[in-house]
């Protein structure tokens, strides 16, 4: 039984349908993240999972139970887009009420203010806070109760670079535990390696649902190989190979994914001249861009 | 249970730092000195005890302070915490909305019992001192003190479902204060219209006395101030008291609180996050 399974979800709102047939399942363990545009339905598929907005049609289940039941709310941990909290409480005071609530040892609530980094700022006013130290409160709230369902909506949002991966450790601890983990963000590139598979949201739909790879393969944009060389054997390379010149000392070439180790493999033949090769392969913002804009030009 | 104890205790924190609560509680704090020392002064012209003299003037005063410090309490509990955008990851919690509200009205309720009680507690100390123990009398001053629990309770739910209803704080506000002009000021000022107006005919003899206590406000001050010569003094309404009887009054008193939260309970259900 997957951890959270959505089965045809539609939403309407009067004539406009925000949600169309979207199904999706995450497996425990399994990290998934939901890329979207700002109101491609991110926010209201997981608000309709949390059983926070009633839903047109369709199906949800949280390891069996429906979404939005005491069971389902009892096993799932969710971390809103820009976590706010009453700013006359305290860190200490807030979290100590989360663990309440979850039936939880407070004294877990004080370990895991430790371990987000907020142990000497515990007994100050949320209000003093900075957006990254709320952020942690609210990081922590999710990993109270262990939960097997972690709902994250933009979580990285206002962290610096440091804190972004410390975040992305304790949810890969989550994960770990056997936590499924949905997590929408906009922050493309640390999702390319912080995550399992990737569902992309296009104006209610689910254009994509797949594993970075096979969405790659799925996609077959064009890799990038960029060959440096000294700056005599360039011209020759690029009547060979052809390809763009890049200020004087590089070259960049464009080929297909199947073309990739034929290519790799003449240029591995013209020996020492060649100083450096680098591959990139599509990345993940390539590929949103693809898929997401792929629907309406099929249209 | 743990849960709506929880969520009370939380609230209990935030009303403690809320400096509109301390200013509340102040104030009624001092108007019952004041009411108590001016009240104090004609004693014996009336005839009536010092205490009931006291207690007539808090009544009277408190008709209008305990609605007002009960909205000030709830206006914001709920919009509040959807503006401040607390409320979504309250909700995702393995809790039901009436237990939130429940929560919340528990800590509300907290609040106004310990203003309450500082306040009597103020004018018993002070008649105690100035005429010795003799001048306790329970019976009126309990009386007082958990009837204006009830109405404050009543403004409370009452809050809450504005909170409810409404999309911003400052909307809830401005609802509540209209809410407790109409209730204690505009209310018995169109009954005392219709009074001068229609004097005699047969709304007078059958509606006019429901209609006066229906009013939780009205049922409170008749509660309150049973005697009718010093009624008079204090509301021209007093005289239609007596007929709908303390059962009616009791009743309406009782019954308010419990609509109030329902009331409120319909209108959060209906919210979404």
């Amino acid at each position: 039984m997957p951890a959270l399974k959505i089965d045809h979800i539609v939403k309407r709102h009067g004539t406009l349908e925000t949600l169309s047939d979207v199904s999706l399942s995450v497996e425990a363990g399994e990290r998934v993240a939901l890329l979207g545009h700002n109101g491609a339905g991110k926010t209201t598929l997981i608000k309709i999972v949390l059983g926070l907005m009633p839903k047109t049609a369709g199906e949800i289940e949280v390891l069996g139970h429906p979404a939005g039941s005491a069971a389902a709310r009892k096993i799932t941990g969710y971390l809103p887009e820009s976590v706010a909290f009453h700013g006359a409480l305290t860190g200490r005071e807030q979290l100590h009420h989360f663990a309440r609530l979850k039936s939880t040892p407070t004294k877990i609530a004080d370990d895991l203010l430790e371990r987000v980094g907020l142990a000497h700022a515990a007994d100050r006013k949320i209000r003093t806070y900075s957006k990254g130290m709320r952020q942690r409160i609210g990081l922590a709230q999710v990993v109270l109760g262990q939960p097997k369902l972690a709902i994250l909506d933009e979580p990285t949002s206002g962290l610096d670079p440091v804190s972004r991966h410390e975040f992305y450790d304790i949810v890969e601890e989550l994960a770990d535990q056997g936590a499924a983990v949905l997590l929408s963000s906009h922050a493309l590139t640390e999702l390319e390696l912080r995550t399992d598979r990737i569902a992309i949201l296009s104006k209610g739909q689910l254009v994509a649902n797949d594993s970075l790879q096979q969405l790659r393969a799925k996609a077959s944009l064009p890799i990038k190989i960029k060959i440096s060389a000294a700056r005599d054997d360039i011209d020759g390379m690029k009547e060979k190979l052809g390809g763009q010149r890049v200020n004087g000392q590089s070259l960049e070439l464009v080929c297909a994914p199947d073309k990739k180790m034929r290519l790799l493999s003449t240029i591995t033949g013209l020996g020492p001249a060649v100083k450096d090769v680098d591959v990139t392969p599509a990345s993940l913002e390539e590929l949103y861009r693809y898929f997401s804009t792929a629907k309406e030009s099929a249209k | 249970m743990t849960s709506i104890l929880s969520i009370a205790r939380l609230e209990l924190l935030i009303a403690r730092r809320n400096l509109w609560v301390a200013t509340a509680v102040l104030l009624m704090a001092m108007f019952n000195v004041v009411l108590t020392f001016a009240g104090d002064a004609p004693t014996g012209a009336l005839g009536a005890s010092p205490l009931t003299i006291a207690l007539t003037s808090i009544t009277t005063l408190s008709v209008y302070l305990v609605p007002l410090i009960a909205l000030l309490l709830s206006f914001d509990a709920i919009v509040g915490e959807r503006e401040r955008g607390t409320l979504t990851l309250g909700l995702s919690y393995p809790l039901s909305r009436a237990e939130i509200l429940i929560g919340k009205f528990l800590a509300h309720m907290v609040v106004l019992a310990i203003a309450f009680a500082i306040g009597l507690g103020l004018t018993l100390a002070i008649l105690v001192m100035r005429h010795g123990v003799s001048v306790i009398e329970w019976g009126p001053l309990l009386r007082l003190y958990f009837t204006s629990l009830a109405l404050g309770a009543t403004f409370l739910g009452l809050g809450y479902m504005i909170s409810g209803l409404v999309n911003q704080t400052g909307a809830a506000s401005g609802v509540a204060i209209a809410l407790w002009l109409i209730a204690v000021v505009l209310y018995d000022l169109g009954l005392l219209g219709i009074l001068v107006a229609d004097s005699g005919s047969a709304f007078i003899q059958t509606i006019f006395p429901y209609a006066l206590v229906a009013n939780p406000a009205d049922a409170f001050r008749l509660l309150n101030t049973p005697d009718q010569t010093v009624n008079l003094l204090a509301s021209g309404l007093g005289a239609a008291g007596s007929v709908s009887g303390l059962a009616g009054q009791l009743t309406s008193l009782l019954a308010w609180p419990l609509l109030a939260l329902f009331l409120a309970f319909i209108a959060f259900r209906k919210v979404e996050p």
